[in-house]
C-alpha cells in the first residue's frame, strides 16, 4: 500500500496554520460583533434622541490616560508574542509579567473611568448604552488580563511543552483585539458627544 | 478495528466523554426530545382551538404554551439539532479522527441541556415564559410583565446562543483544518460547505440576540432603560436587533437541510451533484443575502417607507440562489436513475411544501399584504411551510439517511413509508386551512374565538391534521426504537454513497478512520500519525496539504463542571445581578483547570515534539 509519511511534520505551528488560531479568529469575530452591535444600539439611541449627550459627556482625562496605556501596551505585547515565536522562555516571561502589569494597571484606570461618566446605567438609555459598551469592553479586558495571568504562572511553574509558545503568542493577538476594539468605542463615547 | 487507536481515542466516562460522535448523538437525542415536548405543546393548542369557545385550555396557560412552543421549536430543536447533525457527520466527512476542540463542544452540549431542561422546568411549574417567542417589549419589558417569567425565556436564549456559537467555531475549524489531504476545498462536499456557510453566519447573526436579550434582563432587573421610551429608550431596537439575528436564523436551519439535500439526491438519482459550483456558490450568496432581510419582519412599524422597499427587493432577491440550487437538484434527479427509498421521500416533500412557502413568502414580502396579512393565520402557515418543508422533512430524510451509519443498522422502510405519508398528508391538512383562516382575519396567539366568526369548520381540520402529524411523530419513535434493537445490519456504506463517512464502519469507531485517505491518489493513505497518543492532522486551508500534526486533548470532567458552574450564575442572575459576580468564580476556577496542563499528558506530547 502507497503511503504518505507525516512523521516528520512539526507538532505546532504558529499563527493561521494553527487550529486554535482559527478558534481566535472565530471569537474575535463574534465578540467584535458584539461590540459593533452595542455601539450600533448606542448611536440608534442617539438618533431618537432630541438632546445628546442629555448629560455631560464623560471627563475626559482617564479615558484618555487608558487609550495611551492601552496603545502602549501593544509594545511589551508584541515583544511578548516574538519571544514566544522564537521560543524564548526567559524573555517570554519577562514580557509576560510586563503586560500583565500593564492590564492590570488599565483595569484599575477603567475602574476610575466609570466613577467618571456623569450617567449612571440606570439615568436613562443613553446611560444604559454608554455603559454597556464601556462595560462589554471591561469583560474583554478582565478576560485577556485574566489569561495573561494564567500564562504567566504557567510559565514560570511549568509543566511547559513548545506549543504553550503557540498559545502566549494567541494571547498576544487578543490582547491587539482589545486594544483596537477600544479605539472606536473610545472615539464614539468619548468624543462623539463633544463634536456630534 | 484497530485496538491500539481504540484505546487512545475511547472516552473514560459518562460526564467527561469528549468524543465527537457521543456529543452528537447526546445533542441529537436531547434536541429532538426538546421537538416531542414542544409538538406535543403545539397539539394542546390545535386541541384547545378545534372548536370555537373552548375553555379546554385557559388564556394564561395558552399564552405559555405558544411561548414555549416557538422558543423551544427555534432554539432547542431546530438550530441544534443541525449543528448536532454537523458536529456528527463533518469529522466523518472530511476524513478527520475528531472534531477541533473537542472539549469545548462537551461543554457546549451541557450548556445547551441545561438551558432546555430549565424552560421546560419553569413551565412545569407554570412560570414559563408567555410573551411569544420573540418577546417584543414593552410587552415583555418591566412593566407589563413583571415577575420573572420573560427573564427565563431571555437566559434561555443566552444558553442556547452560547452553545450554538461555540459549535460553529468547531464546524469551521475542522471543515478549513482538519480536512483529509488531497481534499481541496473544491472537493469538500456539500454537507460540509453547508455547515461552513452556517456557521459563519451564526458568528455574526447570534451575537445580535445575545446582546438583545441581555438588554432585555438588565432593563427588567437593574433598571437600563434599552427598550424604554420614557427615558430615551426605543422598544424598536429590540425589533432591529432581534430580526438581525431572526431572519438569518431561518437560514442557520434551511441550510443545513440543503445540505442533507445535496448529499441524498445524488445517492438516490446515482450520479454526481448536477452544478457543484452553482451549488457552493448559492449557499454563500443565501448567507449574504440572509442579513439584508431583517426588516420584512417589521413593516408593521413605523420604518420608512424607502427603507421597506429596500427589504422588499431583498426578499425577492433571495429567492434566485435557492431556485439556482432547486433546478440542481432537479436535473440531478431527471438525469440520474431514481431509486426511491425514504430518505428520497423526505427530501422529495421539500420541493412541495417548501415551494409553496416560498411563494407564501413573496406574498408577504409586499408591504400592503403584509400590512393587512401581519399577526395572522397566514404567517403562521406560511412559517411552518417554510420551517418544517424546509428543514424538518429534509432532517427526517437525514435520519433514515444516516441512522445506519449511527448505529450500524437499517431502519424499517415500510414504517418509513407510512410515516412519510402520513406526516405529508397530516402536513397539509393542519396548515393549509390556516392561509385561508389568516386570510378571513383570525391572529395568531388567541386562546380562542367566537363561533360567529365562522372559523371552526377550519380550525377544526387544523387539528385533526395535526393529530395526524403526531401519529406520525409516534411510528417515527416506534421504527428508531424497533430497528435500533433489531434493524437489518447496515454494513459500511448500504447506499452506495460516495463521502466518505460511507469508508469506514457502522458505527464509526472512536477514531472514525484506521487509515486517512489521500484524495486524488487512489489508495494512498496518511502514515505516521501516533497511535498511543490523540495525534491528528492538519492541513492547509485551500489546499489541504499536510500541514503539521497536533496532538489533542484527552477526556476531562472540567467541561462539564464548568457547565454547571455557568448554569449556576446565569440561573443564579434571573434572581439577583450579583450572581455575575460570585458566579463568575467557580466558571474561572472551571475553565482554569479545564485549560491546565496534566504533567503525563504533557510527557507524552513531548516525546512527539518537533519544533517548527
Amino acid at each position: 500500500m502507497k503511503t504518505l509519511d507525516v512523521s516528520w511534520l512539526p507538532s505546532y505551528k504558529y499563527g493561521h496554520h494553527s487550529l486554535m488560531w482559527w478558534g481566535l479568529m472565530g471569537l474575535i469575530a463574534i465578540e467584535g460583533t458584539a461590540l459593533a452591535l452595542a455601539a450600533a444600539a448606542y448611536l440608534y439611541v442617539w438618533s431618537q434622541a432630541n438632546v445628546w449627550p442629555p448629560n455631560a459627556p464623560p471627563e475626559l482625562f482617564w479615558g484618555t490616560v487608558n487609550v495611551a496605556l492601552l496603545l502602549v501596551s501593544i509594545v511589551p505585547n508584541h515583544l511578548a508574542k516574538r519571544a514566544a515565536e522564537d521560543g524564548d522562555d526567559a524573555r517570554l516571561r519577562l514580557w509576560l509579567v510586563v503586560c500583565l502589569l500593564m492590564g492590570l494597571a488599565m483595569l484599575a484606570v477603567r475602574a476610575l473611568e466609570f466613577t467618571a461618566l456623569n450617567a449612571r446605567w440606570d439615568t436613562n438609555a443613553y446611560g444604559s448604552a454608554l455603559w454597556f459598551l464601556l462595560g462589554l469592553h471591561t469583560v474583554h479586558l478582565a478576560t485577556d488580563v485574566y489569561d495573561t495571568a494564567v500564562l504567566t504562572v504557567l510559565m514560570f511553574t511549568g509543566p511547559l511543552e513548545g506549543r504553550r509558545h503557540v498559545d502566549a503568542a494567541e494571547n498576544a493577538i487578543f490582547w491587539y483585539f482589545v486594544v483596537y476594539a477600544w479605539i472606536p468605542v473610545y472615539a464614539i463615547t468619548y468624543w462623539m458627544p463633544r463634536l456630534g | 478495528m484497530n485496538p491500539l487507536l481504540e484505546r487512545t481515542w475511547r472516552d473514560t466516562g459518562f460526564f467527561s466523554a469528549i468524543n465527537h460522535k457521543t456529543i452528537a448523538l447526546r445533542y441529537i437525542v436531547t434536541s429532538f426530545a426538546f421537538f416531542v415536548a414542544a409538538g406535543i405543546l403545539a397539539a394542546l393548542m390545535r386541541l384547545q382551538l378545534a372548536v370555537p369557545e373552548n375553555d379546554f385550555i385557559g388564556p394564561d396557560l395558552y399564552n405559555q404554551l405558544f411561548t414555549v412552543h416557538g422558543t423551544a421549536m427555534m432554539f432547542l430543536f431546530a438550530v441544534p439539532v443541525m449543528e448536532a447533525m454537523g458536529v456528527y457527520l463533518v469529522p466523518l466527512m472530511v476524513g478527520a479522527r475528531s472534531i477541533a476542540f473537542p472539549r469545548m463542544n462537551a461543554f457546549s452540549y451541557w450548556v445547551f441541556l441545561f438551558g432546555g431542561v430549565m424552560l421546560f422546568g419553569v413551565l412545569a411549574l407554570n412560570i414559563g415564559p408567555d410573551t411569544g417567542w420573540f418577546s417584543y417589549p414593552p410587552l415583555a419589558g418591566p412593566e407589563h410583565s413583571p415577575g420573572k417569567r420573560v427573564d427565563f425565556y431571555a437566559q434561555l436564549i443566552t444558553f442556547t446562543e452560547l452553545a450554538a456559537l461555540l459549535v460553529a467555531i468547531e464546524i469551521i475549524a475542522t471543515a478549513f483544518k482538519m480536512r483529509a489531504p488531497g481534499m481541496t476545498l473544491a472537493r469538500m462536499p456539500l454537507f460540509v460547505w453547508a455547515m461552513v456557510v452556517t456557521s459563519f453566519m451564526i458568528l455574526f447573526a447570534m451575537p445580535a440576540v445575545m446582546f438583545a436579550s441581555t438588554a432585555l434582563i438588565a432593563d427588567r432587573l437593574v433598571g437600563t432603560h434599552f427598550y424604554n421610551p420614557a427615558e430615551g429608550g426605543d422598544a424598536v431596537l429590540w425589533q432591529h436587533l432581534f430580526w438581525f439575528f431572526g431572519h438569518p436564523e431561518v437560514y442557520l436551519i434551511f441550510i443545513p437541510a440543503l445540505g442533507f439535500m445535496s448529499s441524498i439526491i445524488p445517492t438516490f438519482a446515482r450520479r454526481p451533484i448536477f452544478g457543484y459550483p452553482a451549488m457552493v456558490l448559492a449557499l454563500i450568496a443565501t448567507a449574504f443575502l440572509g442579513f439584508g432581510l431583517w426588516v420584512h419582519h417589521m413593516f408593521a412599524a413605523h420604518l420608512p417607507e424607502l427603507g421597506k422597499s429596500f427589504f422588499t427587493a431583498a426578499s425577492m432577491l433571495i429567492a434566485i440562489p435557492t431556485a439556482i440550487q432547486i433546478f440542481c437538484w432537479i436535473a440531478t434527479l431527471w438525469t440520474g436513475r431514481i431509486v426511491f427509498r425514504t430518505p428520497l421521500l423526505f427530501v422529495l416533500a421539500f420541493f412541495f411544501i417548501l415551494v409553496a412557502g416560498g411563494l407564501t413568502g413573496i406574498m408577504v414580502a409586499s408591504v400592503p399584504l403584509d400590512l393587512q396579512l401581519h399577526d395572522t393565520y397566514f404567517v403562521v402557515a406560511h412559517l411552518h411551510y417554510v420551517l418544517i418543508g424546509g428543514a424538518v422533512f429534509p432532517l427526517f430524510g437525514a435520519w433514515y439517511y444516516w441512522f445506519p451509519k449511527f448505529t450500524g443498522r437499517m431502519m424499517s422502510e415500510r414504517l418509513g413509508q407510512w410515516q412519510f405519508w402520513i406526516a405529508f398528508i397530516g402536513f397539509e391538512v393542519a396548515f393549509f386551512p390556516m392561509h385561508t383562516l389568516g386570510m378571513d382575519g383570525m391572529t395568531r396567539r388567541i386562546h380562542t374565538y367566537p363561533e360567529a366568526m365562522g372559523w371552526g369548520a377550519a380550525n377544526f381540520i387544523s387539528t385533526v391534521g395535526a393529530l395526524m402529524i403526531a401519529a406520525s411523530g409516534v411510528l417515527f419513535i416506534v421504527n428508531v426504537v424497533r430497528s435500533y434493537r433489531r434493524g437489518a445490519p447496515a454494513g459500511d456504506n448500504p447506499w452506495g454513497a460516495d463521502t466518505l463517512e460511507w469508508a469506514t464502519s457502522s458505527p464509526p469507531p472512536s477514531y472514525n478512520f484506521d487509515r486517512i485517505p489521500v484524495l486524488g491518489s487512489e489508495g494512498v493513505v496518511v502514515t505516521g500519525l501516533a497511535e498511543k497518543s490523540r495525534e491528528v492532522l492538519i492541513t492547509t486551508v485551500v489546499d489541504a496539504m499536510p500541514d503539521h500534526r497536533l496532538a489533542f486533548p484527552n477526556p476531562t470532567i472540567w467541561p462539564f463542571l464548568s457547565a454547571v458552574a455557568v448554569t449556576v450564575m446565569f440561573i443564579g442572575s434571573i434572581f439577583t445581578p450579583w450572581a455575575v459576580v460570585w458566579g463568575s468564580i467557580p466558571i474561572v476556577v472551571g475553565v482554569t483547570l479545564w485549560f491546565w496542563p496534566r504533567k503525563d499528558e504533557t510527557r507524552e506530547h513531548l516525546a512527539l515534539e518537533k519544533r517548527p
